[in-house]
């Protein structure tokens, strides 16, 4: 029966999902038709990806069901879904890197597999469909050569030659550059002429771009069904949070305080060997938040890390108030006044299993809350119930584990932790990433608020607007190198986009 | 030259155990578990080598056939030993590394304890024997070392080959890739992950019970519960040293084995020569060296290894 079936309509009906502890997806019911582009909008931990991965067969509901032109159907296994040409991209990509692109897709192909896998079956459905869809890809190349853009073609060949004519998108467009994005806008555009589309996202103008229906998910219940043309972005934007948005942005005048952080021709390794830094040169001000747009693997973490002491620098300088930092331990550096928001929030921002309170003042444990080598508990106690008081840190108390908070939560207990230490200057890398609306406004606020009591910021993002909002000057970082630096007030996605892709016209 | 004659005919004879452990436990860690467990595994095989025929013939000489159910019985409970370490680490999602050690124990002392109330104290058997291959053994220099093996040797030395291709061209090796390298992408292509990790556990398992048997079988002759003495752990080195490819595992067999009869060779040809141990360590360090140094292995290699599959655990 499957197979040739052609999917008029898929519909869910009352999906509810539980994982221990979490309600992820509550009575949740949509559908979408042929050729149609349903967007399914909402803050992290919406419920979102659950659901997809529920029409997928990978995770199964604990009730409701699923309906296919009206007959119901249950997915165990992925490859039900694959029988009736649903297939899904992944936000992470689900490609494996020591593997060819060839291999990669033989990988799904169950019809090559005889007694040795039929390769060359495989390289001619890729060129069916390339040709097809306008999707270049080198069949022959290892995952791991390729780039994240290069990847992400290959995922939606990938799907594609497994027969999909209902694509499940997961935010396909968070790891790329606006140039990348805007091509894949205009494809998948063309593509929903002949397929129907679900399209995870939250950004809004990509919504409002590409699809007719749209579905806002908020703590793991539908708020809203309606077609997409009828509703604005901002409008949308107030659903998602449930209540009005106002973007955080950075009006105030440019100060014209003294350099604090300057970097000289500073040469990094990275853990592969190369240069990930190579002669990187950036100033920043006391009391201005300089934005470093880049795509992620061009230095940004390396960076970073050499300013904190984590990474040994080859060659050049990092001077800190007139101080030479580089190559200090990075207690050495925290001495001197620096505080760092790390990139993975999980792992280096937090000890997981520890709890808020030991994680607040896990960079004074020596100094104001022990005495003798013991910890001050009372004292350490009512500082991180204030701490959780006034940086609004959602948890039942302070005593439970770190790591078990959401994203936006952890976050926060992060810049507490630094912000009340009163630092004289803030690495900031990725603050956002992954964070719903109202927990980036407010991380947001956080750092505009220290701004201007005088502590300058570095803040390292690849979300152009949270760049442009907050920053005062801009600096785009490509293969290492600073591309260029321009005031906040001349800078446009298109102009950080073209530098982001290394495109520089002074060179 | 007698010495050098000899070193390669043994090496050749030797190293078969050593490789067809170490071929079995790539099969595991590409598949992403590690079985530190090998050790025990082979000593089972060894007692169950064992077993068979001498029930059947005592010391004296036996049919081919039985002896070759005695290799089979051994690959048989090997294959066993792996569904079983199977069920701890991927059933239950238990530390590999612990629970490697664990079945590495429980595979040496049962079999000691079986072949205590079953056999007794230390008994010999006649074994495979080797049979000359009639015009090719008479090859001066060559044919000795290469053609006056026991048959068994030359079906394993063809394994090398035959899991070269299994991996890299057949649909299971396929999956058995990428199931060690990246679960979660497998998954969501339909590849029962477990399924297939328990496939390889049970094959990689009949391999090094396999050789454990051809232990007792072809080349000591008899049993004890040290008969393995380390070659386990040696075989699970092996398969890093040969950076999971079964080529360079086989090479890498065939160095230990080599220093190993080297070392024992000059002692029976070169007895005023006193730092012979030396040349033992040779591969040993050879493994730390080649190990510290080459970081390409990092993208080559399975990199879910050692980690449990949970699919609904999210990051």
């Amino acid at each position: 029966m499957p197979n040739n079936t052609v999917i008029e309509e898929l519909r869910l009906e009352h999906i509810t999902k539980r994982f221990p502890g979490v309600l992820a997806c509550d009575d949740i019911s949509l559908s979408v038709g042929k050729h149609e582009v349903l967007a399914l909008v909402g803050e992290n931990g919406a419920g979102k990806t659950t659901l997809m991965n529920i029409v997928m067969g990978l995770y199964q509901a604990d009730e409701g069901s699923m309906f296919i032109n009206g007959e119901k159907v249950s997915f165990k296994s992925p490859n039900d879904a694959f029988a009736y040409g649903i297939g899904m991209v992944h936000q992470q990509y689900m490609l494996v890197p020591n593997m060819t692109v060839l291999e990669n897709i033989a990988l799904g192909m169950k019809d090559s597999w005889h007694f040795t896998v039929d390769l060359s079956s495989v390289r001619k459905r890729i060129e069916e469909i390339s040709d097809h869809y306008g999707l270049k890809v080198d069949p022959d190349a290892f995952v791991w050569q390729l780039s994240v853009g290069e990847q992400q073609r290959v995922e939606l060949v990938k799907t594609l030659c497994l027969g999909a004519k209902f694509l499940i998108l997961d935010e396909p467009t968070s790891a790329l550059t606006p140039q990348e994005t805007d091509e894949l806008i205009v494809l998948l555009k063309n593509m929903s002429r002949e397929l129907s589309i679900i399209f995870i996202s939250h950004k809004l103008n990509e919504v409002k771009a590409l699809s007719d229906k749209v579905s806002i998910l908020r703590h793991g219940r539908v708020v809203f069904n309606g077609r997409t043309a009828d509703y604005s972005p901002s409008e949308i934007a107030a659903l998602m949070t449930g209540h009005e948005v106002e973007i955080a942005s950075n009006n105030s005048e440019k100060t014209k305080g003294k350099d604090v952080l300057v970097i000289e021709n500073l040469v990094v390794k990275s853990d592969r060997g190369f240069n990930a830094l190579d002669g990187f040169n950036l100033t920043v001000k006391e009391g201005e938040i300089v934005g470093l747009a880049g795509v992620s693997g061009n230095g940004q973490r390396e960076l970073a890390e050499a300013i904190n002491g984590i990474r040994k620098t080859e060659s050049g300088k990092i001077i800190f108030y007139g101080e030479e930092i580089q190559n200090l331990t990075p207690n050495g550096v925290i001495k001197k006044g620096m505080g760092y928001i790390p990139e993975e929030r999980n792992t280096e921002g937090i000890v997981p299993s520890m709890s808020i309170k030991e994680n607040i003042i896990l960079k004074d444990s020596d100094g104001r809350f022990s005495s003798h080598h013991i910890l001050k508990n009372k004292e350490i106690e009512k500082y991180a119930s204030t701490l959780r008081e006034s940086y609004d840190i959602r948890s039942p108390h302070i005593f439970v584990a770190a790591g078990s908070l959401s994203g936006g939560n952890i976050q926060k207990v992060i810049l507490a932790r630094e912000i009340d230490r009163n630092p004289k200057f803030l690495v900031c890398v990725y603050p956002i990433r992954g964070l719903d609306m109202g927990a980036a406004e407010f991380i947001h606020r956080l750092l505009l608020d220290l701004r201007n009591k005088g502590v300058g910021i570095l803040l390292i993002s690849e979300e152009l607007e949270e760049i442009m909002n907050l920053s005062d000057r801009i600096a785009v970082i490509f293969k290492g190198k600073n591309q260029k630096m321009m005031d906040a007030k001349e800078a446009t996605t298109d102009k950080l986009g073209i530098l982001m892709a290394g495109v520089n016209d002074e060179d | 030259m007698d010495l050098i004659l000899n070193t390669l005919t043994l090496t050749i004879r030797f190293s078969v155990a050593l490789m067809i452990a170490s071929m079995g436990e790539m099969f595991n860690q590409k598949a992403g578990i590690f079985n530190l467990g090998c050790e025990g595994i082979m000593t089972m095989g060894a007692f169950l080598g064992l077993l068979i025929p001498f029930s059947y013939g005592g010391a004296g000489s036996v049919p081919f056939g039985i002896n070759l159910l005695g290799l089979l019985s051994g690959a048989a409970a090997g294959a066993l030993m792996g569904l079983l370490f199977g069920i701890i680490v991927i059933t239950f999602r238990a530390p590999q590394g612990i629970a490697g050690i664990g079945l590495q124990m429980f595979g040496v002392g049962l079999a000691g304890t079986l072949f205590r109330s079953y056999i007794g104290g230390s008994q010999s058997i006649t074994g495979i024997t080797a049979y000359p291959i009639p015009v090719l053994s008479k090859i001066p220099v060559v044919g000795q070392i290469l053609f006056t093996h026991n048959p068994i040797i030359y079906i394993c030395y063809a394994l090398v080959p035959l899991a070269w291709f299994i991996i890299y061209k057949t649909p299971w090796g396929m999956k058995v890739r990428a199931v060690g390298t990246h679960p979660r992408a497998a998954d969501s292509l339909g590849i029962n992950v477990s399924r297939v990790r328990y496939q390889s556990l049970a094959l990689g398992g009949a391999m090094a019970g396999f050789a454990g048997a051809f232990l007792t079988l072809c080349q000591a002759k008899m049993f004890t519960a040290e008969i393995i003495n380390g070659r386990g752990f040696i075989a699970v080195a092996l398969v890093y040293f040969g950076q999971w490819h079964p080529v360079k595992i086989f090479l890498g067999a065939l160095l230990f084995t080599f220093a190993q009869v080297l070392q024992t060779q000059i002692q029976i040809f070169v007895p005023s020569f006193q730092y012979y141990e030396f040349l033992t360590m040779l591969p040993y360090i050879l493994v730390i060296v080649v190990l510290a140094f080459n970081k390409e292995s990092n993208k080559l290699g399975p990199a879910a290894l050692g980690k449990p599959f949970n699919r609904e655990m999210r990051i």
